[in-house]
């Protein structure tokens, strides 16, 4: 059990964390907490050697066992790097808002809380191999990301930012629990492994490309890419420690590690491999040209990381090609798998530290306005080593590791030459362009994002605070990732074993049986025929010449229309379903209920006889039909004139009597059709209704009020064309139903025993006293409620008239 | 004599239409009351008629209750017409 507790582990400490939070007020809770990562660190740690021998580690907990629904924590070289990632950042990420949320100021109970869940969440979602505990983890981490995001919540931004997220973030977890769904029904089981299993079965099935597009959607939503980054940059109103954690090491990644887990399943759809590696391109050039544009710190960084996330997004696309080809091609694409996993590695060090620092900027001078800063080199000068090793390392300088990954990505890019499919020998080199470019403009961002807020003059006056370097406690954490990015570049086959190898064995299972088949080793020098040099001669090159002139050519973004922006139509889209929504509901509810009857009238009637025609139920039979009587029709002569009386009459008076008419010619009918109690009871209560209709009258206004204005019998064709429908419609239905009398009645029965069994006979009132007695039960019922309903609006209405409203009130 | 009977109940579902034709046309309230309770009289009439061809007496009570309500209605509407309200209430006591 101890994989799953370590799961709840986060979770069971928040729920001590308000009472610590509460009762002991002179400890930082955040040292707490601290515990939490740091026990788990070492937990996850114990499983890399074993690990590394390409074993697995699989617990199961029966959830919800009818249902097949189980949480079931799948331990592999993926979701251990994973683990290791989000606990060992989250170790960092706690220390460092210990020193950077306030004591005093700050509701650190929330906060720590709200961090927990999301760590719970995200273990959760890196080792669930149930994929309804997958969706459920997954949600989890929409949520808390939502809460952290929504921390300072007097904040206008931050609230606007955390509900971006959340839409944006739920919908694509929607549509991926869609293709979940999808995959359950395709192959009858929920457990990932298994599914993988039976890929070659599955990538038959035809709702194998739909749910492969709505898995994709959710990863593309949560991973911050295009078009769905736009949440990311708004998701900056967080705290510092937020925004480092969750949207540049861990959630985001959440979308990378439902690719890389799913690609042995969906690889062998070519729809997958285009469009991982296309959408990953596109988001890795747009949030590079975008990233330069921006003034604020933790803007840089935030479409910083929605273009490295398109970085690894495109490698694992290319990664999975492998399993379109065979012999050497295949090591040629697992090599791009391998980058993708590296510098997923690599990021999560860099960015994170890179956050950090942007946060220590923002609280020792109390602004992340870029062009407010500058000159704090000599203020600031661990920040600037750590802040320039960061971004050296992303813009893939040599001596740090983003310089490694950065070359194989560029290499794997170039290798799609060798994927002749589809006529891709032409236009293959559209790939390695684009990422060149967005390279340069990477090297271009990392320099701006250093240089400009360390380097330069320093303008004292604009800044808010008093500049001044950070306490020590807020550089542990930033100053452990830098360590870790220079370390990664000098010994990157020593991490690659440990942690990158059995990875790559995971999402490439078929390529390797364990990590140790992975012959690959990472050099830093490639000799001078590999082409990924030249790129990177390249971009230094052409970077620096753009970074030199930077201030030239950034009005170019002026130029960009603004209608352009995807936050335009997000924004819009919100406004349209917002007011759409509005209007239309507007537009029908009218608030008439004439108009409702309308509808009301208008659906029975287009039901009715779509039913009808639909299951061709009309049947005229006349076989049963008794013969007509002259006296018969006589009566029916004046039912119909009495019933035309009340609908063209302009006087209510007439309308009464009519109405009167209509009631005692029905009790004719009766009388003819051998009801003597019927027509009993239909003249007192056609009498009494009558006797109602003329009391109520009086108190009504006069009609030829209306009447000159000619608003209550004016001719209203579609009111007729509906009142005309419902009774032909009603007409049709009693034809034939009563032409196909399917059973006998049951009043044989009650001829039979009226006598014998229940001692009376009147057979209607032996019906309506003893066979069925409930039924007059309840309508003696109805009738007390409708008296007791009349005397209460009776006395309401009187009450009100005295002015005795306050008694009303209560 | 059944032939009779049933000339008989046309004539008076004529005169009934009659009625009903004073009913729907009358010019003025007190026309169409009266006409209402002239159909009840017909009715009953009718009723009696049919009791006699049917063979049966249980429309007698049909009848009573009729002239009954009759009787009530055209009370009622009369003092309706006169008064403009048939239950009178001192709503100041």
């Amino acid at each position: 059990m101890s994989l799953i507790f370590a799961i709840f582990l986060p979770i069971i400490i928040a729920l001590v964390i308000p009472f610590l939070f509460k009762k002991v007020s002179n400890i930082h809770t955040g040292w707490f907490v601290l515990l939490v990562p740091l026990a788990l660190v070492f937990f996850y740690g114990a499983y890399i050697p074993s690990v590394m021998d390409g074993n697995t580690y699989i617990e199961e907990f029966s959830w919800i066992p009818s249902l097949d629904i189980s949480l079931v924590s799948y331990i592999d070289g993926l979701s251990l790097l994973f683990s290791l990632l989000i606990t060992g950042i989250g170790a960092l990420v706690v220390l460092y808002s210990i020193f950077y949320l306030d004591k005093e100021k700050e509701k650190l109970g929330n906060f720590y809380v709200y961090l927990l869940l999301f760590m719970s969440a995200m273990l959760g979602v890196v080792q669930s191999d149930h994929l309804i505990s997958l969706y459920f983890f997954w949600e989890l981490t929409s949520i808390s990301s939502f809460l952290l995001i929504g921390y300072w919540y007097t904040k206008d931004r931050s609230r606007f930012g955390a509900l971006k997220s959340m839409m944006i973030t739920v919908f694509g977890g929607l549509m991926m629990l869609g293709g979940f769904v999808l995959l359950g029904i395709m192959g009858k089981t929920f457990s990932i492994r298994e599914l993988i299993d039976q890929a070659p079965i599955l990538a038959g099935h035809e709702f194998f490309v739909w749910a492969l597009v709505l898995v994709l959607i959710g990863a593309f939503t949560k991973s911050a890419q295009f078009p769905f980054y736009i949440w990311l940059p708004d998701a900056m109103e967080a705290p510092t420690p937020v925004s480092a954690y969750l949207h540049s090491a861990t959630m985001v990644k959440a979308g990378l590690y439902l690719v890389a887990r799913f690609t042995p399943l969906f690889a062998l759809s070519e729809v997958w491999v285009w469009l991982v590696t296309g959408v990953g391109l596109l988001t890795l050039f747009w949030g590079s040209v975008f990233a330069v544009k921006q003034t604020d710190l933790k803007a840089i960084l935030a479409f910083s990381t929605v273009s490295q996330l398109g970085l690894i997004m495109s490698l694992l696309g290319i990664g999975s090609i492998s399993y379109h080809v065979t012999g050497n091609l295949m090591t040629t694409f697992t090599i791009a798998t391998f980058a993708a996993i590296f510098h997923l590695m690599n990021h999560a060090t860099f960015k994170g530290s890179l956050f950090m620092i942007a946060g220590i900027v923002d609280h020792e001078t109390g602004t992340r306005d870029i062009r407010k800063l500058g000159g704090l080199m000599s203020l600031m000068p661990i920040s600037f080593t750590i802040a320039m090793i960061g971004s050296f390392s992303m813009a893939g300088i040599p001596l740090f590791n983003g310089f490694l990954s950065k070359e194989m990505f560029l290499d794997a890019t170039l290798s799609l030459q060798h994927f002749n499919v589809h006529s891709l020998e032409s236009w293959w080199i559209l790939f390695p362009i684009v990422a060149w470019i967005a390279s340069v403009f990477t090297f271009v961002y990392s320099l701006y994002f250093v240089f400009h807020t360390f380097l330069g003059k320093h303008k004292p006056e604009l800044l808010p605070k008093k500049a001044h370097e950070a306490p020590w406690g807020m550089l542990v954490s930033p100053s452990i990732l830098a360590t870790l990015v220079v370390v990664i570049f000098f010994v990157p086959n020593y991490f690659s074993t440990m942690f990158i190898k059995p990875a790559v064995a995971a999402i490439q299972p078929l390529a390797y049986q364990v990590p140790a088949d992975i012959g690959f080793k990472i050099k830093a020098w490639h000799g001078f025929d590999s082409p990924a040099l030249y790129m990177t001669l390249g971009v230094f090159l052409i970077g620096f010449i753009l970074y030199k002139t930077i201030e030239k050519w950034t009005p170019v973004y002026e130029r960009i229309p603004a209608k352009m922006s995807l936050n335009r139509f997000y924004d819009g889209l919100m406004n349209l379903s917002d007011k759409g929504a509005n209007r239309l509901s507007s537009s029908y509810m009218t608030g008439s209920i004439r108009s409702y009857l309308l509808y009301m009238f208008a659906a029975l009637i287009i039901l009715l006889a779509l039913t009808m025609w639909i299951k061709d139920a009309f049947v005229m039979d006349l076989t049963y039909l008794a013969p007509i009587k002259f006296f018969e029709v006589l009566i029916s002569i004046v039912l119909i004139i009495s019933t035309l009386t009340i609908l063209i009459t302009k006087s209510r008076v007439t309308a009464i009597i009519a109405l009167g008419a209509v009631g005692y010619t029905v009790a004719l009918f009766y009388i003819i059709f051998k009801a003597p109690d019927l027509a009993l009871t239909q003249l007192v209560i056609e009498t009494v209704s009558v006797a109602l209709f003329l009391g109520a009258f009086y108190h009504l206004p006069k009609m030829n009020k209306y009447e000159n204005r000619k608003l209550d019998h004016r001719f209203r064709l579609n009111n007729f064309l509906i009142a005309l429908g419902v009774g032909i419609m009603v007409t049709l239905i009693a034809i034939a139903s009563h032409s196909q009398k399917l059973v006998k009645s049951i009043s044989e029965y009650y001829k039979e025993t009226v006598y014998s069994e229940a001692g009376g006979g009147n057979i209607v009132n032996v019906i309506l006293v003893d066979y069925r007695g409930f039924d007059t039960l309840f309508e003696i019922s109805v009738l007390t409620i409708a008296s007791l309903g009349i005397i209460g609006m009776i006395t309401v209405r009187l009450s009100k008239k005295k002015g005795d409203r306050k008694v009303e009130d209560k | 004599m059944t032939t009779f009977l049933w000339i008989i109940v046309v004539l008076i579902s004529l005169s009934i239409l009659g009625f009903v034709y004073r009913l729907v046309k009358g010019p003025s309230t007190p026309d169409r009351v009266i006409a209402l309770d002239a159909i009840g009289v017909g009715l009953i009439t009718l009723i009696g008629l049919i009791s006699i061809l049917f063979d049966t007496v249980f429309f007698l009570e049909v009848i009573l209750l009729l002239a009954v309500l009759s009787f009530i209605g055209t009370v009622a509407f009369s003092k309706f017409t006169e008064k403009g309200e048939i239950i009178q209430r001192d709503r100041n006591s």
